[in-house]
């Protein structure tokens, strides 16, 4: 993937900057521009903000057949998290045996290599998620 | 709008088809369903192609263009269109060829679907059919269009209780229906157990709830109903062909055990012709994994939520039972050339209606259903078609 494509949504990769309408209060990441809800009347009225990091397991899979780029990290286990705002974000699950990951456990986002542009290449940063401990 | 008929079908084995071209796949799917409907070139007024990604497969885009020519159309230069939704290219190129003739824009259309996948190796192949997902804000971090549907799969039997067995059995009816049909790709029977302990691809889909890379054309013949017994005394009219789209990432839904666009193109095809989907005796649907049948046919109103699971090990969906689903062996049998699929649904269907299909034909069909899924569903396609 192209550099600048990367590039420009670190703001949503490094810091989990997502928008809120003001009009209902949906939660969208990354940001967009017009609430689906709302449409026209949350024009004007998105909000900048950015999500904690936390929520829960809303499902889970272990990949073993992975992207040329991921090869070196298979089998790795792959979620969809329900943030505490609401949104659902997708990412790999670091720091658990595949076998204990449950739908409802607790995790966090944590700052991660997530790919680089050829063997020397610029790296790229995201979240990945890890679980929080009780 | 004016009444449309399928006049003409045709298509290509599908498969791993290292000596057939692109352009050869196209030309000879074509070439078969304008054969079929007794046409001459010269009647042709336009042709639609659906394609998802011939660019990166074969590095040619343009493909509309291509088969035209090859097929020896741009002789007379009609028009030529190429369109592209993912998986749900085929059947949304259907779409459109029905609704040129429906508007009165054209008499006779031809509508082909293409993909050859087997150039590439199977990495990136994987790679390009998980370009259906959003690449930003799924792919890169990790999950494949496999990983998806398993997540799906994850959460369909956390919330309703269905099982692997029940998942696994989808397979196992689709390759017993693939046995039945010549130009399939699988024309084994597997059993349970094979799908069971196959190596997984993502957890808990293993590599037979996955359908195959393959190489294949087909093709269908529009003409405007008043018109189209003077091609054919077997004409097969549509009834309906609706679509609707979705969020493009899966994580943007409230719920991830149903495709809305399912529902919504279902219950819209339903009301536009009348019918109910306890009226559909064969149905083609969307199988690029198994948990994607189970989705649909509960979606598509066959059975009650969280009832596609039961209802298939129940033997619902096979020869003999309430609906038959995929009687062509679906994507997972017949094969999945991307852009064709959608093609070859209808393909299939025209069969039944016809009572053409042989070994796996059900008894008496008169009302037959095809549903192309685009992605996670961001894109749906359903047609209903009936004997005319």
């Amino acid at each position: 993937m192209a550099t600048a494509r990367f590039w420009r949504e670190n703001p949503s990769r490094y810091n989990l900057k997502a928008i809120r309408c003001g009009n209902c209060g949906k939660v969208f990441f990354p940001p967009r521009a017009v609430c689906s809800v709302c449409h026209r009347k949350s024009i004007g009225k998105m909000e900048c903000m950015n999500l904690k990091g936390e929520g829960e397991v809303y499902s889970f899979t272990v990949v073993h057949e992975a992207p040329s780029q991921l090869e070196m990290l298979k089998p790795y286990v792959v979620v969809m998290v329900k943030m505490d705002e609401g949104v659902m974000l997708t990412s790999q699950l670091l720091d658990t045996d595949p076998q204990e990951v449950k739908i409802g456990m607790r995790v966090r986002t944590t700052l991660r290599r997530i790919g680089e542009d050829g063997a020397g290449g610029v790296i790229y940063y995201g979240y990945k998620f890890a679980p929080i401990k009780a | 709008m004016r009444e449309v008929a399928v006049i003409g079908i045709g298509g290509t084995k599908f498969g791993e088809l290292w000596d057939t071209s692109f352009r050869d796949l196209g030309m000879q799917a074509g070439l078969a369903a304008v054969a079929d409907a007794k046409l001459a070139a010269e009647d042709i007024d336009a042709l639609y192609v659906g394609n998802m990604s011939a660019g990166r497969f074969i590095e040619q885009e343009h493909v509309a263009a291509l088969i035209a020519d090859y097929s020896g159309l741009a002789r007379d230069h009609i028009p030529a269109t190429r369109i592209e939704a993912a998986g749900a290219s085929g059947g949304l190129a259907f779409r459109q060829g029905y609704l040129a003739v429906a508007s009165g824009m054209h008499d006779i259309v031809v509508v082909g679907g293409a993909e050859k996948m087997t150039d590439v190796g199977d990495v990136l192949a994987t790679e390009i059919q998980s370009s259906a997902a959003d690449q930003q804000w799924e792919v890169v971090f990790g999950a494949t269009l496999a990983a998806l549907f398993a997540m799906i799969a994850r959460r369909h039997m956390h919330e309703f209780g269905t099982t692997r067995e029940q998942i696994a059995q989808v397979a196992v009816k689709n390759h017993k229906h693939g046995a039945l049909n010549p130009n399939a790709q699988f024309q084994r029977e597997i059993d349970l157990s094979t799908v069971l302990k196959a190596p997984w691809v993502a957890e808990p889909l293993g590599v037979f709830d996955c359908a195959p890379l393959s190489d294949g054309a087909a093709a269908v013949v529009l003409c405007s109903m008043d018109r189209a017994r003077s091609y054919t005394t077997k004409p097969v009219r549509i009834i309906a062909s609706t679509q609707a789209s979705d969020t493009l990432a899966l994580h943007s839904r409230t719920s991830i055990t149903s495709f809305p666009a399912t529902q919504v193109a279902a219950q819209k095809a339903f009301r536009l012709a009348r019918k109910t989907p306890d009226q559909v005796q064969v149905a083609e649907v969307h199988d690029n994994f198994t948990i994607a049948e189970i989705l649909a046919i509960e979606d598509l109103g066959f059975f009650p939520k969280g009832q596609g699971g039961k209802a298939t090990m129940d033997g619902e969906t096979t020869l003999g039972g309430k609906v038959v689903v995929n009687p062509s062996g679906g994507l997972k049998a017949r094969g999945f050339p991307f852009g064709a699929t959608g093609v070859a649904q209808v393909v299939e269907l025209v069969q039944q209606l016809r009572g053409e299909a042989g070994k796996r034909q059900v008894p008496d069909a008169s009302l037959g259903l095809a549903q192309n899924t685009g992605g996670t569903g961001a894109t749906v396609v359903v047609s209903l078609l009936e004997v005319a």
